[in-house]
């Protein structure tokens, strides 16, 4: 198995710039998930490690051993396209033992090969067919297995569930943690949903515009996202941000209420509040930290998540736990936890708390 | 409750007739052709306009397949399959890079090509005479595959190209990451999946050359070397003209294009591609 090192990566079309900076080290059999918003770049850096696509400047290895130059076929990877890219005039079968024909691997050795990915993926009674002929879930399948035949160094996935219904999503999902689990294999993996993202990741990466935002395990860029991007980025519903000023006993929010939370003050002026639709709780009238009017409710059994506007008819979004009988028009009283304020400079990176003023 | 949508009867026999209208309409000429082929002489003028003639007769297909006719035919099967093949080859490549390449100077070659399409041919016969001449070329089949070739390289770039865009780039990168070079991704992933183009290409050119006449005319005077069309011109003699026999020779030089794109037809099926992607 690998480990893939890219150091200070960059990428240009002509003279646009569209990656820079990329640090990264990738540690064997370790699952990373990359995300971020349309036109990033994460295609991109999957394929320049990949070697579909040259690499402007920095270096990029395996096990330390520099790639910069090698084509696609001599890194040792294999790739699954969002588009599936299957061959569409060969059958499952010969889909999937692509690989080891180009290798010259002997026949009978690619059959038994082949057979036995389709076992495990489900694919047994389908080797004989065209890709014209499969559902859109079993052509995934299918693109898998010609990855996993090849038994690379790495594998790399370019959003490879994102044609897929919400249901067949889920299987596969599993069916993806399973082979990591499985192969114990490196793994690159570029994705637009979140929960993909937290429920895969060994680290998650999330870029911004051709940069690198923070590198971290889903849990930690929950709790501790470095900046605004990020904050806002990773969560569902989407961290609410609030400007705020210092003001005596703490920080004071626009429609008067003060919170009595301090950052670290060496790291510049709290400007912005951040807090996360569960860690703001209803509670009874008067004892909150603001009144607000709940304008859309929406009831999703385990939670519910409720759209309010302030006085100064600010919008946020409270998700209560379980089943919260609230009416549109209504007032209600919301309390902040404030162990899980987050506080952001006007640059937008994160301010370190340091507790009650 | 059924909600079966009936088509309207007359609707349907509207479409039939149009498809009719359409038939016969790019059918009757060779009907035609084929009917005075058939038909014997002395009944040419004097049932000119009776759709079924009163006799059938061979004995025109007998005097052309006794006559120069079969040279002409070999001489015009050459020419246009070296043509086909040469325009097809050369296209293939070019039309490949133009649709996967970036390079310099693309869009000047892009250009360039279009414009030599914009010429009247007539303009550049004496030139080409010329130049044929000088090479001592004249009167050979070689030249007429040389400049078939060269004209119709062009459009079947354009024709080429256009194939080759319609097959996604993810399928030769992932034959790349199966472990292929470049090449052999071109020839295992996406030769065979432009074999409709190469059919489409081929009929095209083929086509094109067995019918040609303006140059064939003007590059050979040589009777053992004239293709098929300048053949058919010897019927005309100063003082008749033998229709019976023009026509016999003309329905026997359809058969060849017909063979080759019965040949070709399964190659030109849509829809190889399905099933590469989504969607
Ligand atoms: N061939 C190209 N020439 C110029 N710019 C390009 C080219 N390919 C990609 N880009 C630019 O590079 C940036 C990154 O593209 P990339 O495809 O990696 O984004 P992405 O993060 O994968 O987006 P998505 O989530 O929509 O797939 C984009 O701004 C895009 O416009
Ligand atoms: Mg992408």
């Amino acid at each position: 198995m690998a480990r893939l090192d890219l150091k200070d990566v960059s990428k240009s079309y002509g003279n646009v710039e569209v990656m820079r900076d990329i640090n990264l080290s990738i540690g064997d059999g370790e699952f990373i998930v990359l995300v971020g918003p349309s036109g990033c770049g994460k295609s991109t850096l999957l394929r320049m490690i990949a070697g579909l696509e040259p690499i402007t400047d920095g270096e990029f290895s395996i096990d330390g051993q520099r790639m910069n130059e090698l084509r696609p076929r001599d890194r040792d990877i294999a790739m699954v396209f969002q588009s599936y890219a299957l061959y569409p005039h060969m059958t499952v079968g010969r889909n999937m033992g692509f690989s080891k024909e180009i290798a010259r691997a002997p026949k009978e050795e690619r059959a038994r090969e082949v057979a036995q990915a389709a076992q495990t993926l489900g694919l047994d009674r389908l080797i004989e067919r065209y890709p014209r002929e499969l559902s859109g879930g079993q052509r995934q399948r299918v693109a898998m297995g010609r990855a996993i035949i090849r038994e690379p160094r790495a594998f790399l996935f370019d959003e490879p569930l994102s044609n897929l219904d919400a249901s067949l999503r889920v299987e596969m999902r599993l069916e993806i943690a399973r082979m990591h689990r499985k192969l114990n294999a490196t793994m690159v993996y570029v994705t637009h949903d979140q929960v993909e993202a937290l429920t895969l990741a060994d680290r998650i990466v999330v870029l911004e515009a051709g940069r690198i935002q923070q590198v971290g395990s889903p849990l930690e860029l929950y709790e501790r996202p470095a900046n605004k991007f990020v904050a806002r980025f990773i969560g569902s519903p989407m961290m609410n941000v609030l400007p705020a000023r210092p003001g005596a006993g703490g920080l004071r929010l626009p429609d008067g209420a003060v919170l009595d939370v301090a950052g670290d003050r060496s790291a510049g002026e709290a400007v912005e509040i951040g807090v996360r639709p569960e860690h703001i709780d209803v509670v009874a009238p008067e004892a909150g930290d603001m009144v607000v009017k709940a304008e859309m409710v929406e009831h999703l059994g385990s939670d519910t998540n409720i759209y309010v506007r302030t006085e100064s008819e600010r919008g946020i979004m409270v998700r209560a736990h379980g089943h919260l009988p609230v009416r549109p028009g209504a007032e209600m009283d919301l309390h902040f936890q404030r162990d899980k304020l987050h506080l952001f400079a006007a640059d937008g990176t994160t301010i370190p708390r340091t507790g009650a003023p | 409750m059924s909600m079966i949508v009936r088509r309207s009867p007359l609707r349907t026999a509207g479409k039939y007739a149009a498809i009719g209208f359409y038939l016969i309409f790019a059918l009757f000429p060779i009907y035609w052709l084929i009917k005075i082929a058939l038909t014997p002489d002395a009944l040419i003028y004097t049932e000119g306009t009776r759709m079924l003639p009163s006799a059938l007769t061979f004995d025109n297909f007998a005097a052309v397949l006794q006559s120069d006719f079969l040279g002409y035919f070999t001489n015009s099967l050459i020419v246009s399959l070296g043509a086909a093949a040469g325009t097809t080859l050369i296209a293939a490549a070019a039309g490949y890079c133009f649709s996967r390449f970036r390079f310099a100077g693309k869009r000047a070659i892009i250009a360039l090509l279009l414009v030599t399409q914009m010429f009247p041919l007539l303009m550049i016969i004496a030139p080409i005479y010329k130049i044929v001449a000088g090479l001592g070329l004249l009167n050979s089949l070689v030249s007429l595959i040389v400049v078939y070739t060269a004209f119709n390289i062009p459009f079947a770039t354009f024709l080429m190209q256009s194939f080759f865009d319609g097959i996604p780039e993810d399928l030769e990168e992932a034959a790349m990451m199966d472990g292929c070079t470049r090449f052999q991704a071109l020839r295992k992933v996406v030769f065979p999946l432009t074999l409709p183009g190469l059919g489409a290409t081929l009929g095209f050119v083929f086509t094109a050359a067995w019918s040609e006449l303006l140059f064939a005319l003007m590059l050979i005077s040589r009777n053992d070397s004239m293709t098929f069309p300048v053949g058919l011109l010897t019927f005309v003699s100063k003082f008749s003209v033998d229709w019976g026999q023009m026509m016999a020779a003309g329905t026997l030089a359809l058969i060849p294009s017909c063979l080759f794109f019965i040949f070709i037809q399964r190659y030109l099926v849509q829809g190889l591609t399905s099933g590469a992607v989504k969607g």
